[in-house]
């Protein structure tokens, strides 16, 4: 069994990679899957808070890369799931510190033992994207609904179309159904149709995200969360399960919906 | 225009595979041949900036400085110099010195004395014909006609020396004749570019957002000004006729 490396990027920073990262690491662990969730994003680490496990981190994969520690004292059992690990960026050096070869040998290392890699990367197109795509197997691209943030996933996918990587797939995060319905937020159809690649999944606007990021617990462990919910239907759609798109629930209420029926 | 032309002739720019060809004639002093060029460079800035350019020189004796002299002057047109083409073994041995090609790969017409003809005109160099979609960043640079089947996004940039195609939608930056043929169309089956050169002309899309239902249409010069006007054949074969 050979694990598959997924890497996470967007282009824009702000969209929510390192969100999807730390939710389809843990969705993915909670359906039984061996995950490792790595953080490319040397300088600016963030997965480590996200998952609310930063005061464990002894090494990082600066330390691995330069031979300073084994693979395995690295990486950093959740405390939750038994079957997800985290390996945190170093927060004092920069992208330059790790190669692309090395996060491929690094993958390589981890492919034996696990089901899935999933790589967060910076934000950007220079060096910290180049090794985030670099041992990839699989793309996701995550985009909010906004003009600049697709305009940015559309240079992504132009990039890794010349690095002749497979087709991206297309998160998209932060989707408000009514502001879309009034006409005030781009559609997902409008995005899919810039973008022209396949969506894998639609992530409502959720403060359970906000509430969940700050204390360190993803929100795909929180059965009640919608985007909890968004991300365990994209993490079966990862293993290959076809699962229905939610029908996301419009949060406004009778009134304006109505006002906005009239204005149409 | 006689004096013009005869000017003209002495320096001859022609597109290739490779990059820019540039071939100079025997006659004119080296002064004279580089303030033509940086002339005709200055003028299509926007068509060469990021190219390379072989330059052919002939029977011409140049030292390392007319070279360096040369680089430096391309540099500010963002044109890096990547071969010097001549018979003179003195140029042979500065070009080999600043570490440039001195042969050019494909074989070339055996006269070096340059052509009298300036840019070619749109079409001679062979159409570029592209099957995919180009995305932000992505950015496509052809002497002759470019043909695209899919959609442009914005942030893309097409630039063609003859006329632009887009069987697809086009919202990207476009400049068709860049080279400066006013003569040049841009369509598309929605035409809803960023920016829409044609020429020396520049068009903005209207700010308002486009109505959901577009049709086919063509950009071209009427009277001095760029005016995109829906594909209509009937209408257009009425104008043919009158």
């Amino acid at each position: 069994m050979s694990a598959t490396v997924i890497t996470i990027t967007s282009g824009k920073g702000g969209v929510g990679k390192t969100t999807a990262t730390a939710n389809l690491g843990a969705a993915l662990a909670l359906a039984g899957q061996r995950v490792v969730v790595m953080d490319a994003d040397i300088g600016l680490r963030n997965l480590d808070v996200v998952m609310g496990l930063e005061n464990r981190i002894v090494y990082d994969l600066v330390d691995v890369v330069e031979g300073r520690c084994r693979l395995r004292q690295a990486m950093i059992r959740d405390k939750r799931l038994s079957e997800l690990y985290l390996i945190p960026a170093a927060q004092t050096r920069d992208k330059t510190a790790v190669s692309p070869q090395d996060m491929i040998s690094v993958c390589e290392q981890l492919r034996p033992d696990f089901d899935y890699v999933l790589v967060d990367s910076p934000a950007g197109i220079e060096r910290g994207f180049q090794n985030a795509i670099a041992p990839a197997d699989e793309l996701l691209i995550v985009t909010t609904p906004e003009v600049s943030a697709v305009r940015d996933a559309d240079r992504i996918v132009g990039l890794l179309e010349a690095e002749e990587k497979n087709t991206p797939r297309l998160i998209i995060n932060r989707f408000k159904p009514d502001m879309a319905r009034r006409g005030d937020m781009l559609g997902t159809s409008d995005v899919i149709e810039i973008l022209a690649i396949d969506l894998l999944g639609i992530v409502p606007e959720d403060e359970v995200i906000i509430i969940s990021t700050n204390r360190g617990t993803p929100a795909a462990l929180d059965d009640k969360a919608q985007a909890g919910q968004a991300f365990r239907n994209i993490a079966q759609r990862i293993m290959g399960h076809d699962v229905p798109f939610m029908n996301l629930r419009d949060t406004s209420n009778i009134f304006d919906r109505l006002v906005s029926f009239i204005r149409q | 225009m006689g004096a013009e032309s005869a000017i003209r002739s002495m320096v001859s720019i022609k597109g290739r595979q490779d990059g820019l060809l540039v071939s100079l004639d025997e006659v004119q002093s080296w002064a004279a041949h580089i303030s033509e060029l940086e002339t005709q460079l200055k003028d299509r800035q926007g068509f060469f900036a990021g190219a390379r350019l072989a330059l052919e020189v002939g029977g011409r004796s140049l030292s390392l400085e007319h070279i360096q002299d040369l680089q430096a002057r391309l540099a500010q047109h963002d044109i890096r110099l990547w071969a010097v083409i001549g018979s003179s073994d003195s140029t042979r041995v500065a070009a080999r010195h600043l570490n440039l090609a001195t042969e050019i790969s494909r074989p070339r017409s055996k006269a070096t004395t340059p052509e009298t003809k300036q840019l070619p005109p749109a079409g001679e160099e062979g159409d570029k014909l592209l099957y995919r979609t180009l995305r932000s960043g992505q950015k496509i640079r052809h002497p002759g006609h470019i043909t695209i089947i899919g959609d442009v996004n914005p942030g893309a940039e097409i630039i063609a020396g003859g006329h632009v195609i887009v069987w697809g939608r086009l919202q990207g930056m476009v400049h068709a004749g860049a080279m400066g043929d006013e003569s040049a169309v841009v369509c598309a089956l929605v035409l809803s570019p960023t920016q829409l050169r044609i020429g020396g002309h520049i068009a903005r899309s209207p700010e308002e957002k486009r109505k959901r239902k577009t049709r086919p249409e063509m950009a071209s010069i009427v009277g001095g000004r760029i005016i995109a006007e829906p594909w209509d054949s009937k209408k257009r074969r009425k104008k043919q006729d009158s």
